[in-house]
């Protein structure tokens, strides 16, 4: 049991090893997994066996440890409310018990899966669910999900390790930032505080005045603008920081859920009559067109976060796929053969390195663009009328 | 990845709402405040400078003006000065020649006196010297007479140069 989380792994750690070292040994990790496929079969890849959406799928999902290389991997606490109260513990519990199950699913074939457990817990993809009685886990055969009673989880996962990193970069930058602004009173800016002042300018005069509408109710929303663009950008730049275990922070839809719910609450907070009569009660519009109006605007107050929160994940998520589609391409053409694997290597890199670029461009341009209409949305709420 | 796990937006809405606060107070507040004072303070010294520009300029077209009047003041004294000159010139030439008049015409009366008084004498002398020769032609008379006709015709002829 332990052998295969080993090995599952190593054919991770191999691939991240990959992105940057083309080909070193592209044979090796191939004939690991077939090794590794001799006795555990792979849900959809029968012949192949390398499964290039198992390895992105469990690169971008959230875990309950960090995966850093090999068997080096930071097990993050485990954290259950369960009605004998709050239980923690390492999850180090949960990845040393690998169990391995099988149940035929509504077309008739024989799925594999494996789970981890610790005392009356089981994980099944990165869900804690309670031991069953009789069997210690039961698949739904329609869906593949468990059907045991889930446990309350407040496990610090890697995304919130990585939420948690990323607070204690943006604490640690900006007062050591703020301390510059106090040392240099009146002088110009120096160091991370110079390269820091533009955008903390570009947040105030690009994105926060011209879309609240003026300098005094700008004011209100900066800190909350500045944090969430920093954070944004951080996070999402921590993404594509190889061999710290490869967070997915932005692109986890529960942080970025926080993110939106915020903008949400904010803007509904601040609106004003205006922005109310506005959406409840629209000037200058015949009575039929109001019934159409007024829900598509309540709609709207729901959706707009909603959009906000979506395009984030999906933007930094996709980002994550095309990079390790580019390391799985690599992987693929290696299990054929290693002149395969090193010819398409060369192409895949240099298509990765455009890639990471594209992604450090793309890991700004979502923080503004999400700065920049939560700024659109407070404006439109704090709106004096002049219709 | 797409499954909301309660856990996670509990922690994430701790740790981010929490660091908002902070960074609120530890660095939004202060940074923005000190970036707000140095724009506020680059403002002022332009101001100021435009300000400075304009009274430096101010001051050179006062200056200017100062130095027009001075220019002014000065040849209206200069024009006064050669005025007074010119009056007392003209002042002194009038008082000399009326003064001049005055001694030639005293001078001419002077003259014509001393003439007066030299006529006056010259008569006395005249008449004296009438009464010498008279006396003498007398007194020749006495002794011949072309001695007194010759002595005659010798003070005619002396009285004729007078």
């Amino acid at each position: 049991m332990l052998m295969k989380t080993t090995n599952l792994k190593a054919r991770l750690s191999s691939a991240i090893i990959l992105t940057f070292f083309t080909g070193i040994s592209l044979n090796s990790p191939a004939q690991e997994h077939h090794d590794d496929h001799a006795d555990h079969q792979d849900n959809h890849s029968e012949e192949a066996g390398f499964d290039a959406g198992e390895m992105i799928m469990h690169h971008i999902s959230d875990a309950h440890e960090i995966h850093i290389i090999g068997d080096l991997a930071i097990y993050l606490p485990v954290i259950l409310y369960t009605e004998g109260g709050l239980e923690v513990f390492s999850s180090s519990h949960f990845y040393h018990n690998e169990e391995h199950g099988h149940y035929t699913n509504a077309a008739g074939e024989d799925e594999d899966y494996h789970f981890y457990t610790h005392d009356n817990y089981v994980m099944f993809h990165e869900h804690i669910y309670y031991r069953g009685d009789n069997e210690v886990i039961t698949v739904d055969p329609e869906t593949g999900a468990a059907t045991n009673e889930a446990v309350f989880d407040l496990s610090i996962t890697k995304s919130v390790a990585g939420v948690l990193l990323t607070c204690l970069l943006l604490v640690l930058i900006f007062s050591s930032v703020a301390k510059s602004y106090k040392k240099r009173k009146g002088q110009a800016p120096k160091g991370l505080q110079s390269f820091m002042e533009p955008l903390i300018l570009f947040i105030r005069d690009e994105v926060a005045i011209p879309s609240i509408g003026s300098v005094a109710k700008a004011e209100k929303f900066m800190p909350f603008l500045l944090s969430t663009f920093f954070f944004i950008w951080i996070a999402n730049m921590l993404g594509l920081i190889p061999f710290i275990g490869g967070f997915n922070v932005t692109g986890t839809l529960s942080v970025t859920m926080v993110l939106a719910a915020l903008v949400f609450v904010i803007t509904t907070f601040s609106g004003n009559k205006h922005y109310w009569s506005h959406i409840l009660w629209p000037a200058g519009v015949p009575l039929p067109i109001k019934f159409i109006l007024v829900p598509i605007e309540v709609a709207s107050i729901f959706i707009k976060p909603l959009v906000l929160m979506v395009r984030l994940t999906a933007n930094i998520t996709a980002g994550h796929i095309i990079i390790l589609a580019f390391v799985s391409l690599i992987l693929i053409f290696g299990e054929q053969s290693a002149t395969a694997g090193y010819g398409v290597g060369v192409g895949s890199t240099l298509f990765m390195i455009f890639m990471f670029f594209i992604e450090l461009l793309v890991a700004f341009l979502q923080a503004y663009v999400f700065t920049l209409l939560a700024a659109l949305y407070f404006g439109e709420a704090k709106q004096e009328g002049h219709h | 990845m797409l499954s909301v796990s309660i856990g996670t937006v509990l922690w994430s809405s701790i740790a981010f709402l929490i660091v908002v606060f902070i960074l609120a107070k530890m660095a939004w507040k202060p940074i923005l405040a000190s970036i707000k004072e140095r724009e506020d303070s680059i403002d002022d010294a332009l101001k100021s400078a435009e300000k400075a520009r304009e009274d430096l300029s101010n001051l050179q077209s006062s200056n200017e003006e100062l130095l027009k009047e001075a220019r002014a003041e000065r040849d209206a004294m200069l024009k006064e000065a050669r005025a007074t000159k010119d009056k007392i010139v003209s002042d002194a030439k009038e008082r000399a020649e009326a003064e001049y008049s005055k001694i030639v015409s005293s001078a001419k009366e002077d003259i014509r006196n001393e003439k007066l008084a030299a006529i006056t004498e010259l008569k006395h002398q005249v008449a004296d010297l009438s009464i010498h020769i008279a006396e003498k032609i007398i007194r020749e008379e006495l002794t011949a007479d072309e001695k007194q006709q010759a002595l005659i015709n010798k003070y005619l002829e002396e009285a004729k140069l007078n």
